[in-house]
């Protein structure tokens, strides 16, 4: 099968705009443009059951129909914040074939009738914004962007914006503050970005892999994205393996490839050849999943992998064998999580202190059980009372790591 | 000199991207273009940026505290900052940044005494598959470092501090 998404692996110097076009590169576009109204782009994005890839995995056509026609102008921003510990895959995407995640920021912006677009970028990817810089500009000379766009009086200009290290900025509505020049902590909801976004105006996130998608989806049809992947989750994904494979990298397949083919189809299997202990899908926000044989052999989509007690998140597939213990694992999230939580709301950012000074008495040494229920009980306090999904989050590892692997916190 | 007056082409090119009444928003790329020289940001430039956007020095400096990549105090000419995040500690980035710190003579957090490197622990790049990595960032922007060894990063050391010695 030939890859929809990251085009380059098939397709030399595919970022060069020539060659883009040559491969059918910006006909979507010009379609959409020329031949669609706004709310035809829009169902045909619903009809191809596209889910959002940024980790919540909403549809992605229905996202676009809440934004309110009352209140103009209306933007798009691009979510290219990729910091969620375990995803690399829009990195990938930009990298190598940018032109068609480009063309996508067009097309969803011309659905929801935005004439400005921005893609944030996290601050670590300041080079990959310059050859976006660059290859905006190419394709404003080659007449795709700008004023009236193919002779219509649809005008489109696309800026790129650079974040500067904070994982919370990948969360939509602190991404919106902080392109607003403001310090990036998560707006109460609602009212949500579709009516009160960008400026307070209308606005769609979406995330760079989502985009991407968008121009073959209009090309060949949403029965045919249809005929990829599961009833439950259409099409194909990029899934980022890391951890203790023997081949980590990104894999673009259809949902509903199992994890035992990823990991040992295509990521090479288990270092050392160990067994695998413990997955975590979602990178560093996931619960733990047991692994044994069942589990291998189930297929990965959003509600599937559900049923393991995990969520499918930006399918960030870390894996994890016997020879490392869940404590030490959790200590690196839990860590991470304090360093980024944004400090707005209570729970999350006394929660995360008490939980990273618990991990570390316990991994001094010192390791009672009192200390193991502590600090359980400290995470389960946390759920359901922090502002944004990061203090959920940071409780995820916690509390399914007590949970399912007792025997690597506490003492018999 | 101002950063108006000595970047005057590039402050414009960076209001010219957000709505003039929203030129706020231009707060995060003049930042960076402020840490350009120096590699920090001083209370001078935090002053500037605020008389060209009419916001606060205040604001600007809560701006520079929220975010990683400012930085208002001199460190070394090239901080270090080396992954060690759950997936490249999967893939040994602990060890690495052990034998970075016996190699360099320093602790995490640290500068060299020569005031080349600074070390420092960060969380995930987006390089999980190519550990042990970490980014170099200098005034002029960010450079990632992958799939390397103490070896490879030693001889880069040299190289910087080579390259420092010319320039003085
Ligand atoms: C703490 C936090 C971090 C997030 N980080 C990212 C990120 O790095 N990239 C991303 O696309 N979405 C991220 N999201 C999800 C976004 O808030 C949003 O749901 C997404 O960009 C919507 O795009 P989609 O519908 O195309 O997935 C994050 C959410 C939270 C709560
Ligand atoms: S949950 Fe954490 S990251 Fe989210 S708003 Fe509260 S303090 Fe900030
Ligand atoms: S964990 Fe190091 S780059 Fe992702």
């Amino acid at each position: 099968m030939s890859y929809v998404l990251l085009r380059h692996r098939d397709i030399a110097d595919i970022d060069q705009i020539d060659v883009y076009e040559k491969n059918g590169g910006f006909e979507a576009f010009r379609q959409t443009v020329t031949r669609m109204k706004p709310g035809e782009v829009t169902d045909v994005v619903k009809a191809s059951g596209l889910r959002g890839r940024g980790g919540a995995g909403f549809p992605t056509g229905v996202k676009w129909s809440f934004i309110d026609n009352k209140s103009w102008p209306h933007y798009v921003v691009a979510n290219a914040d990729e910091s969620e510990p375990g995803t690399f895959k829009d990195r990938e995407i930009m990298e190598g074939n940018p032109l068609q995640f480009l063309e996508g920021v067009a097309i969803a912006s011309y659905a929801v009738g935005a004439n400005a677009a921005y893609v944030y970028l996290r601050g670590e990817f300041w080079q990959i914004a310059e050859f976006l810089d660059k290859k905006i500009a190419e394709m404003e000379q080659a007449g795709y962007l700008g004023d009236k766009l193919f002779g219509t009086d649809y005008s489109l200009k696309i800026y790129t914006h650079l974040g500067a290290g904070a994982y919370i900025c990948g969360e939509e509505t602190a991404m919106l503050e902080s392109l607003e020049g403001k310090r990036g902590q998560p707006r109460i909801r609602p009212p949500f970005p579709a009516v009160h976004g960008l400026y307070g105006k209308p606005t769609v996130v979406n995330n760079v892999e989502t985009l991407t998608n968008l121009p073959p989806i209009i090309t060949h049809g949403a029965d045919w994205y249809k005929t990829m992947g599961t009833a439950d989750s259409a099409g194909v994904k990029i899934f980022s393996l890391s951890g203790r494979v023997r081949k980590p990298g990104n894999f673009e397949l259809p949902f509903g490839t199992t994890f035992r083919q990823l990991i040992y189809e295509y990521g090479g299997g288990v270092q050392d050849g160990r067994p695998v202990k413990a997955i975590m899908p979602a990178g560093a926000s996931s619960s733990f999943i047991v692994a044994d044989d069942k589990v291998l052999d189930t297929q990965m989509d959003y509600a599937t992998v559900r049923t393991l007690g995990a969520d499918l998140g930006s399918a960030s597939v870390i894996v994890i064998d016997d020879t490392v213990s869940i404590d030490w694992v959790i200590n690196k999230t839990i860590h991470f999580f304090k360093h980024e939580s944004c400090g707005k709301c209570t729970p999350c950012r006394e929660g995360t202190y008490w939980m990273s000074r618990l991990i570390d008495r316990l991994q001094d040494g010192a390791r009672s059980n009192a200390d193991v229920d502590l600090l359980l009980n400290v995470a389960k306090q946390m759920q359901n009372k922090c502002l944004c999904p990061l203090g959920e989050f940071s409780t995820m590892a916690v509390v399914t790591g007590i949970e399912r692997f007792p025997q690597d916190f506490r003492k018999a | 000199m101002s950063l108006a007056k000595k970047y005057p082409k590039e402050v414009k090119q960076i209001l010219s991207k957000y709505p003039p009444e929203h030129k706020r928003s231009a707060v995060m790329p003049l930042l960076y273009l402020a840490q350009r020289e120096e590699g920090y940001i001083t209370k001078d430039a935090m002053q500037d940026i605020a008389d060209i956007l009419d916001i606060t020095v205040t604001d600007v400096g809560a701006i520079v505290g929220f975010y990683t990549l400012y930085h208002d105090k001199k460190e070394g000419k090239y901080r270090m900052q080396v992954c060690t995040d759950l997936p490249c500690a999967l893939r040994g980035a602990d060890q690495f940044m052990e034998s970075l710190c016996a190699n360099l003579g320093i602790k995490v957090g640290e500068t060299t005494p020569d005031g080349v490197v600074t070390l420092e622990a960060v969380t995930c790049l987006a390089a999980c598959d190519r550990a042990p990595m970490f980014q170099l960032q200098s005034g002029d922007g960010l450079t990632y470092y992958e799939d390397m060894t103490v070896d490879k990063t030693m001889e880069l050391v040299r190289a910087l501090r080579e390259a420092g010695a010319e320039v003085k």
